[in-house]
């Protein structure tokens, strides 16, 4: 029985190894019968782990893209456009071998992460092998600088800190703000830090606080708040525990408005508030309605496709992180139409000079490959529907 | 004093919550222990497992009472299948092994919990009399509270009179002092095992329901911090004692809650706080608060 | 069971002799090795199978040293602990704390002023003896340094916790490395760690060249082995002293080995210090093969994973746990990576066969129970407690030979 298990396994193995290998195979064959070219995208983002609800949402736009516009023109001819994925597992230490996957793959460019510390940990595999990045919603400067090969289409964490300390002063003339972040989670602490740098500029006092990974329990930190009589806390963490920090800070009756970054424009984050008296505004990359055919054509097909529906949180509300995806497929794409060709260092050479109007806003790209973007949306939570309204348009007086 | 619980009675509730949870989880690694020498490092994520199952019989539209029922028993069968399919195999084998299958089941358990939530986090049904809210001295607290000590108190009394003056206790007793001799005594082996494991599964998938009507996000890790942290809690008791686990459990969830409260620099401390806790105690007194000394035999 | 074996290979062949026969087959073996990973980082053309390849290769590496130095304490010695990812947490840091290029502190501190090492030992070392001698040489002096601070807190931490007991010992260990890591993300030590934030831009495998002739050879997938190989070979030297026949002693029954005058608290220290130094040399080159390090990886599942992989292996055997390291991560990180993908592979060419319950997961899901079935039905792994060798090889096949020619009989006989 154990022998046959063994030759069973062992058999098992085999077919793994020849499978893998033969896998790469498999596609040029496809290739042939098709006679169509094939240029690849490489979609480097969680899909599972801490950030994976936040991964899955942006890739929602990149498949939604590639639906709309499965096609790109290169020297007149057309070639099919490839999704490649690979799941980066929201971990810095799985990030090397997801990226040398999509080198692997051969593709012209990469799309990702959502998360900076994946797509730093990545950046060196993309930078040897000569493939460009462009970073859909890594918000942490260390990203571009430095980094010829990396882009990126979203603002940057110095300024979403800067357009929060504002707001807090401005909305709610606060004395006193709590920071809480994820301990170990440099998107946490990189925003925290220049959250604290901006505020205390303004005048305010800031207490920082961090949680370790993988807790729950933020009755205690909310009662620190409250203690220390917070005007506002600002918590930028994913999704995971924002969820828990507003289901508690609706229970302890903590009362004090909650400030919550790109991560947090969520549905699933937005529903919680339905019903409760929480004060909560996030700022993000878009708004919902600014675009209506947009919207009605990515909701139609979320709608039609039940997995897409269930990477969304269950309905078809629009995060900005998915639109955020739709332009990243786009940019690339116009990239590979400007350069004409699909030879990764082409893309690469043609990427600071490519401009496209997104759905998001224009984008171009500055001297560091950051995009040229002054404007962030806040967003506040309807209790009574549990969706999302505008507040306003936020820009950094500089 | 009066001062200091005025300032602190909102991480004190806290901490008799947070305490009374790990005491649920904690009795589960405690018997298990006592009767297998074995630390069964699946039984925080059997505790997750049954967040996840409540989550998905609400989400397929059943009522909350099949839920509850639902989930007990299907957590006591996972319980009973990982004792007779991971741990009773190895029943002969080296210590190290046992442990190593409980870490690989552990492993399986998050993986399996990964797959079927796809990585998203999932969100706790309400059970709407747990979510009520009550003003005390200005603090504002919810039934689960109030509730849950309580109810952890109740189980853990029914518990050690079961222990105590029931023929299945009586057995279990004898079969954590001396697992062979008991044998020869003509006690049933593998069923009191598997009516450890029972006891052990029902207080986690009970605990689950409180934990996660808290703490509403279940995720395929939630269950190893709170496992971890409630098996350092039955070793702070004296591991194989059931008083001593719960009140190791409320230690815990106190101190934990008391220093997070002390202020910044300090909260980075909060979940290191408790191994080193952990680590103190072993090195003072080993066999825990309430534990036996025991004599290595030759 | 052992002794018939050696006593059949004894009798067969003198011992000396297949001894060095043994030798000298694993020196051509790993000189043959060499040549292969420097032929795949210099002359052979980057194609799909070779991109996965040298990652895996290289990581693999790493993971066998880690996986030794754990067999060492688990194995070897009987020492149920379960600290390795603190101890690779530590040598990552050390490691690259001691070599991200002055010029780029300011970048890689950016919200600590810089830092407070403000120099790199590979870059101090290239002003002297050239840049790319410089970064060799200067990252084998930071992995030995990285090795020695992961050893010494091993020693400080061995004091009070190798008075406990198997699983008191693996509780207390787990909970060490915890604490470590809540230390290496606080705030107040960020001037040396960092904080929560990555350490990166160090010196890493893609520095690892030589110049001969102005022809630059990158060594960079040769590196991991070679710092692998030669602390393994440490490790099965040590293991076949007097301490090694010491540790097995303690690992069979403390009791009697104390009676038989082996200092217990000596020799569990030597043990946990020597398997703790390769820990961090295994962190450190495992920060090198990252380009960046990040405490917050560097949790406990990382510990379990080492252990399942040691347990694949064969608790007790070097060789087992070296090529159960290159299995786990190749299988995890490119063999089944298409389970996750949502279709089978077609081998024989043509379109995929899409597969619906194949999706992000399914890799872990298939790995986790491949390895209870090990772990239940093969508690022995691939190795037991034996290593690989040449009499063991040609003993397979003779005996392969024999169950055949004696089946050839009896189907003859019938």
């Amino acid at each position: 029985m154990k022998k046959l298990l063994a030759i069973l396994m062992a058999l098992a193995l085999v077919v793994c190894c020849f499978a893998a290998c033969g896998k790469t195979d498999g596609g040029n064959a496809g290739n042939a019968d098709n006679t169509q070219k094939v240029v690849k995208i490489g979609v480097y983002e969680p899909q599972t782990g801490a950030n994976g609800a936040g991964g899955k949402q942006e890739i929602l736009g990149m498949q939604y893209a590639n639906k709309i516009n499965p096609t790109v023109e290169i020297n007149g001819e057309t070639y099919k456009v490839e999704l490649v994925y690979a799941d980066n597992e929201s971990s810095t230490d799985k990030a090397v071998s997801a990226a040398s996957k999509l080198v692997a793959e051969g593709v012209s460019v990469v799309l990702g992460s959502y998360g900076s510390a994946v797509s730093i940990a990545a950046s060196d595999t993309f930078k040897e092998a000569g493939i460009p990045a462009i970073g859909v919603t890594c918000t942490n400067p260390q990203v571009t600088e430095g980094n010829d090969h990396y882009f990126r289409i979203c603002f940057l964490d110095p300024f979403q800190g800067t357009v929060h300390a504002e707001f807090a002063k401005s909305k709610f003339n606060a004395d006193t703000v709590y920071c809480l972040g994820e301990l170990g989670n440099d998107y946490d602490q990189g925003l925290i830090n220049y959250f604290s740098e901006a505020s205390e500029k303004l005048g305010m006092k800031v207490i920082k606080e961090n949680f370790p990974k993988d807790n729950s329990d933020f009755t205690s930190y909310l009662a620190n708040a409250k203690k220390q009589g917070a005007d506002v806390i600002f918590a930028p963490c994913s999704i995971q525990y924002a969820q828990l920090i507003l289901e508690q800070s609706n229970a302890q009756g903590t009362n004090i408005p909650l400030l919550g970054t790109d991560t947090w424009d969520n549905n699933k984050i937005v529903e919680t508030t339905k019903g409760t008296n929480t004060e909560l505004y996030v700022s993000t990359f878009y708004q919902e309605g600014a675009n209506p055919e947009f919207e009605k054509g990515i909701k139609e097909w979320m709608n039609s496709d039940p997995t897409a529906l269930e990477n969304n949180g269950g309905n078809d509300m629009i995060a900005a992180v998915t639109v955020m995806g739709y332009d990243a497929y786009m940019t690339a794409l116009e990239a590979i139409k400007n350069a004409n060709s699909a030879e990764p260092s082409a893309v690469m050479a043609a990427l600071p000079t490519t401009a496209y109007e997104g759905i998001s806003g224009s984008i171009s790209f500055n001297e560091i490959g950051d995009a040229n973007r002054d404007a962030a949306y806040i967003k506040t939570a309807n209790v009574e529907t549990g969706t999302w309204d505008f507040v306003a348009v936020q820009k950094v007086s500089a | 004093m009066a001062e200091f619980l005025n300032n602190n009675l909102q991480y004190l509730l806290n901490g008799i919550l947070a305490g009374s949870l790990y005491a649920l989880i904690a009795i589960g690694y405690t018997m298990v222990y006592g009767i297998l020498r074995l630390i069964n490092f699946a039984h925080g994520d059997m505790f997750m497992v049954a967040g996840l199952v409540m989550i998905f019989i609400i989400s397929n539209g059943a009522p909350l009472w099949l839920g509850v029922i639902l989930v007990l028993v299907m957590t006591v069968a996972l319980g009973v299948v990982i004792e007779k399919a991971a741990y009773k195999p190895l029943r002969s084998a080296p210590r190290m092994s046992v442990m190593i299958s409980a870490i690989g089941v552990s492993y399986l358990l998050q993986n399996c919990a990964l797959y079927f939530t796809g990585g998203l986090p999932r969100t706790y049904p309400a059970i709407p009399m747990l979510k009520e809210k009550h003003t005390i001295g200005g603090i504002t607290i919810e039934s689960v509270f109030i509730v849950t000590p309580i109810l952890t108190l109740l189980l853990v009394v029914a518990l050690v009179l079961l222990i105590k003056h029931t023929k299945i206790g009586m057995a279990m007793r004898a079969v954590s002092k001396d697992f062979e001799t008991s044998q020869l005594m003509g006690i049933k082996i593998n069923s009191v095992i598997s009516f450890t494991f029972i006891i052990g599964s029902f207080l986690a998938a009970v605990g689950s329901m409180f934990y996660f009507s808290k703490y509403t996000t279940v995720v395929p890790l939630s269950g190893s911090m709170p496992g971890l942290k409630a098996f350092v809690a039955a070793v702070f008791g004296g591991i194989g004692s059931i008083p001593g686990a719960v009140i190791g459990a409320f230690i815990i969830g106190i101190c934990e809650n008391l220093i997070k409260g002390m202020g910044e620099g300090w909260t980075v401390f909060s979940d290191a706080f408790t191994f080193a806790l952990l680590i103190i105690v072993l090195l003072v007194k080993p066999t825990g608060i309430f534990g036996e000394k025991t004599t290595d035999k030759v | 069971m052992t002794k018939t074996v050696d006593n059949k290979n004894r009798l067969v062949t003198p011992k000396e002799k297949s001894k060095k026969l043994g030798l000298l087959t694993a020196i051509l073996f790993l000189i043959g090795l060499y040549a292969v990973l420097i032929a795949l980082d210099n002359f052979i053309k980057p194609s799909t199978f070779t991109l996965m390849l040298i990652p895996v290769l290289k990581k693999g590496a790493i993971y066998s040293l880690v996986c030794v130095s754990m067999n060492l304490l688990n194995g070897f010695t009987g020492l149920f602990s379960l600290g390795q990812a603190g101890f690779m947490l530590i040598g990552g840091y050390v490691y690259a704390i001691f070599s991200i290029p002055a010029s780029q502190h300011p970048a890689v501190y950016q919200y600590f002023d810089g830092g407070l090492i403000k120099f790199s030992i590979p870059e101090l070392l290239g002003k002297v003896i050239g840049e790319n001698a410089g970064n060799f040489i200067g990252a084998i002096i930071c992995i030995i340094i990285a090795g020695i601070i992961a050893a010494v807190f091993a020693a400080l931490i061995g004091i009070p916790v190798l008075r406990l007991k198997s699983d008191y010992l693996a509780i207390a260990t787990l909970g060490f490395a915890e604490i470590l890591r809540a230390f290496f993300q606080w705030n107040a030590l960020g001037k040396i760690t960092n904080g929560s934030n990555l350490l990166r831009k160090y010196t890493n495998f893609s520095d690892m060249k030589i110049e001969i002739g102005g022809n630059v050879i990158k060594l960079g997938t040769l590196f991991p082995f070679l710092i692998a190989t030669i602390c393994i070979v440490f490790v099965f030297l040590l293991i076949n002293s007097t301490y090694g026949r010491a540790f097995k002693a303690i690992r069979d029954d403390e009791v009697s080995a104390e009676a038989m005058g082996i200092n217990l608290f000596k020799h569990k220290m030597i043990s946990f210090v020597v398997s703790s130094f390769f820990a961090g040399v295994g962190g450190a080159l495992l920060a090198m093969f990252q380009t960046t390090i990040q405490a917050s990886a560097f949790m406990s599942a990382m510990t379990y994973e080492i252990l399942l992989m040691v347990v694949i292996g064969g608790i007790g055997s070097i060789s087992g746990s070296c090529i159960a390291a290159f299995l786990y991560i190749a299988c995890s990180e490119w063999w089944l990576r298409f389970l996750d993908s949502g279709y089978l592979p077609n081998i024989f060419g043509g379109e995929n066969i899409a597969v619906p319950f194949f999706r992000d997961g399914f890799r872990k899901v298939v790995f986790s129970v491949i390895i209870m079935i090990i772990v239940l039905f093969f508690s022995k792994g691939i190795m037991g407690d034996k290593e690989l060798s040449l009499s063991r090889i040609a003993g397979k096949f003779r005996r392969k030979k024999k169950a055949a020619a004696s089946a050839g009989q009896e189907v003859q006989s019938k």
